[in-house]
Order: C-alpha cells, then sequence, then structure tokens
C-alpha cells in the first residue's frame, strides 16, 4: 500500500456572525419535526394538530428565553422579515401620532429602508466605539410627530452594545413603542426584556436560516399592512421544522451561555491584543461594552478583498465591511457612521465550537498576510 | 497654494495611498488635496488623518467627485 496522504488543514470558519453552523441538536430537532411536523399546522386533524403542537411548543420556548408571552412570539420567514414587519406595522399602529420613525444610525440596512419606506426617518449618530448617544435618543423620541422608535441590542458588524435600556425608559415616557433588533445578540448575550418590539435571527444562534423571529408585546398595535392572510407576519404560514429547530437550538445555547460567552471574550480579547500590535491597525468597537464573539479591526494601506483572499487562501474565512468586498461597492455604513477605516476591514465573529488552537493558528498568519498584501501595493513608509 | 492629488477612478485604499506618499514630500502645515470618485474616500481620508495626526479641513462632493483637504501636522513627518 502507499503511504498515508497528508490531510489539507482543517477550515477555520470564523465569519459567523448571521450565519453559524447548526447546532448538532437543531440539527436532532430538524429531523424530528421532518417525521412529526411535515402537515400543515392550520388543518384540524391529528396530522396538522401535530405541527401545530410543535410551532405553540416552539414559540412558548423561545417566549421563556425572551420574558415574554407565548402568544407574543411569532415565527417569521426571516430575520430580515421580521424588521421590515415590526417597523412597518409599528409605525402604521402608530399612524395617528405622526410618521417620524428614530432609529440609531448603525441599524441593519432593513430597518433603515423599511424606516424610510414606513415614514419620515431621523438617524441618531454614534459615537467613535459605535455607541448612540441615549441623550439624543432620549430627546428624538420626545419631540412631535414620532410613531416609532428602533435601537438593536449589539451591533453585529462591530460588537457594540447600545443603550437600549435607557432609551426604553424614554420611549416608554414619550409614549413612543420601541423595537429592539436583537439579531446579534440573542443566543450569545442576555437580552434585557425592555422591548416592545423585537426581532431575532435563528441562523445567527445556531439555528436554520429561512426563518426569523418577532416578538410584540400585547399593548403594541400592529395593523396588517400587507394583503390579507391569516398569518400577516408569515403570509402562507412558517415552516414547522426550520421553527422548530431554531426554538431548540436557542433552548441548547441558552443552556450555556455565560460559560460560552466568558470563554468567547477571552479568545476575543486575546485577538484585540495581538491585532492591535499589528502597525497601522484600527480595532474599533467598544472594547468593554461588547457582544462576546465579535471583533473588528481595519488595517490602513490594506485591499479589504485582497486581505480576505489571502486569508481564504490559506484556510481562514473571516468577513469584511469594506467597499471593495461589498457587491455595492460601498463601504459599511456602520464603519461610516463610526468615522473609523472601512478599508482593509476584516470582521470576525467566533462561534461557540472556535477553540483557542483555532485562534492561534489564525493570528499566526494574519500579520504576514497583511505585511503580503501591503507589500504588493507598495506602501512600505508611507 | 493648496497641492492636489487626483485619485479619481481609483479604488478604495489606493486614494489614500496616493494621498500619503505625496504628503511624505510635503512640510509640516502644508495643505494637501484629494480628488476621489470613490465612495469609500469620503470617511478614509478623514480616519487616515486622524491616523497620522493631520487635520480634515474640508470635505465637499460635486458631481460624484469627492475633494477632500488636510492639513499636515507640523513635526516630524511620518
Amino acid at each position: 500500500m502507499g503511504r498515508m496522504e497528508s490531510s489539507p488543514p482543517r477550515r477555520v470558519h470564523l465569519d459567523n456572525g448571521g450565519r453559524a453552523p447548526w447546532h448538532p441538536l437543531a440539527r436532532e430537532a430538524f429531523l424530528q419535526a421532518l417525521d412529526d411536523g411535515w402537515a400543515d399546522p392550520r388543518r384540524l386533524h391529528a396530522e396538522g394538530r401535530r405541527a401545530a403542537r410543535l410551532v405553540d411548543g416552539a414559540r412558548e420556548a423561545v417566549a421563556a428565553v425572551l420574558g415574554a408571552r407565548t402568544e407574543e412570539v411569532r415565527f417569521t420567514h426571516s430575520h430580515t422579515a421580521a424588521l421590515h414587519r415590526a417597523v412597518l406595522a409599528g409605525a402604521a399602529g402608530r399612524r395617528r401620532a405622526g410618521d417620524r420613525v428614530v432609529v440609531g444610525a448603525t441599524e441593519r440596512a432593513a430597518v433603515l429602508h423599511a424606516a424610510d419606506a414606513a415614514g419620515r426617518r431621523e438617524t441618531i449618530p454614534v459615537d467613535r466605539l459605535g455607541r448612540g448617544d441615549a441623550g439624543a435618543f432620549a430627546a428624538a423620541v420626545a419631540g412631535p410627530g414620532v410613531a416609532l422608535a428602533a435601537l438593536q441590542h449589539a451591533n453585529g458588524e462591530v460588537g457594540t452594545l447600545q443603550p437600549v435600556e435607557q432609551v426604553h425608559d424614554a420611549a416608554r415616557a414619550a409614549g413612543v413603542p420601541l423595537l429592539v433588533d436583537a439579531g446579534a445578540s440573542l443566543g450569545h448575550a442576555r437580552v434585557p426584556e425592555t422591548w416592545d418590539l423585537l426581532a431575532a435571527d435563528p441562523a445567527d444562534w445556531g439555528g436554520p436560516s429561512g426563518v426569523g423571529v418577532l416578538a410584540a408585546r400585547g399593548r403594541v398595535r400592529l395593523p396588517d399592512v400587507g394583503p390579507e392572510d391569516a398569518e400577516p407576519w408569515a403570509p402562507g404560514g412558517v415552516s414547522v421544522p426550520l421553527a422548530f429547530a431554531s426554538a431548540v437550538a436557542l433552548e441548547s445555547v441558552q443552556a450555556d451561555l455565560d460559560a460560552a460567552g466568558a470563554r468567547r471574550r477571552e479568545l476575543v480579547d486575546r485577538i484585540r491584543a495581538v491585532v492591535a500590535g499589528v502597525p497601522d491597525v484600527e480595532v474599533v468597537g467598544d472594547p468593554e461594552n461588547r457582544l462576546p464573539h465579535v471583533v473588528t479591526f481595519s488595517f490602513l494601506y490594506v485591499d479589504g478583498e485582497a486581505l480576505v483572499t489571502e486569508l481564504d487562501r490559506q484556510g481562514f474565512a473571516v468577513g469584511s465591511g469594506s467597499a471593495c468586498t461589498a457587491s455595492t461597492l460601498e463601504p459599511s455604513h456602520v464603519l461610516a457612521a463610526m468615522g473609523v477605516l472601512t478599508h482593509g476591514n476584516v470582521r470576525i465573529a467566533l462561534d461557540r465550537t472556535t477553540s483557542a488552537e483555532d485562534v492561534e493558528r489564525f493570528l499566526a498568519v494574519l500579520p504576514p498576510a497583511v505585511e503580503r498584501v501591503r507589500d504588493a501595493l507598495g506602501v512600505r513608509g508611507l | 497654494m493648496t497641492e492636489t492629488v487626483d485619485a479619481r477612478g481609483l479604488r478604495c485604499p489606493l486614494p489614500v495611498i496616493r494621498l500619503a506618499a505625496r504628503a511624505k514630500e510635503l512640510p509640516g502645515g502644508a495643505e494637501i488635496s484629494v480628488l476621489a470618485t470613490d465612495p469609500a474616500a469620503q470617511h478614509d481620508v478623514p480616519a487616515w488623518a486622524r491616523m497620522r495626526g493631520h487635520e480634515t479641513v474640508s470635505a465637499t462632493e460635486s458631481d460624484g467627485v469627492w475633494t477632500l483637504t488636510v492639513r499636515l501636522r507640523r513635526g516630524i513627518p511620518t
């Protein structure tokens, strides 16, 4: 027999924001729900009722994590769809109050675009660390004609946590419902119960894509904004296996949330420390009040696309907010709002399965990769 | 007299690199402008200036062309 083939080095996937590998229990739950929940949950027969029970159980499980009542939690077709509906219906339900929608500058594009579609958008700036000004938010929601406010719990690109409790206090005093986008945080960090509407993303916590979560407190009015449907938050109904697998994944990650968070926080601290030692780099985002698993940095004089490609060639998948890596040719609106360097950007979101060894291997290849990409542009000494 | 670097048509990070290369040859206190069509330049030129201790004195846009002007810091050039 011939010699043993040396296996190619294992890929290290460090781009887990918004799309992480499935949690093993989510996969099991999905397969179980294919057997038990394939029927239409709106039908009255035994098969339909069995599927309906899986969805109801899933809503109950998500509600328990959110600190909500089961009937306040709905599954949607995606996190984006949940954000669209929350903004459009939330604003429509407050039409008599006005048409202004107050949003943070680093909200997801789905929120910004939906706010533009719903009425007049007022955008509250963030500081260099990406944190929204709670005072400016409070003043804006207290102004005339405000229908709705939206503030993310944490930013998924740079990890910075937002002052949602303070802003919710101000919004509540003004009688304005607050949408909290927990799309980057639920399943990774404790999400405060200070919200009127909440959107979340199962694909971000190790559940499936193709399903989202929209929670609305009973006091919030959400009129239909689309064609009539029995399930206006998810026209035609959601996939039972996807909803069920989402909830099982959330329960699973919630069970050791603090331990998984502490472990990843240490790895991120290690990445921040090593990366800060590379010449001409900005490590961006709040170093303390942040998600445990997200870290982002920008290298001066580096082509983001070239760096992502070079790292990929060496077996490491990372994200980037640089214009050259985006289909739009526009840089990340989050980095732009923070006033930090948008080129040469690398975005990392650690998975629960990312090991210390994965991180060390990455940190060994990153500085020479940056140097190679810089040398290709001839920027030595600038 | 303000020096001008024409980086129109170049994509990030080239406008900043061209600007930095020219800035290196100028004394502290000099003003230098860069013309750029890349949308990232409006963010990255001020960020570069901040990282290098220079001052962004103006940023204007007309017909898709950004004109970003920086005053170089006095002292040891970087």
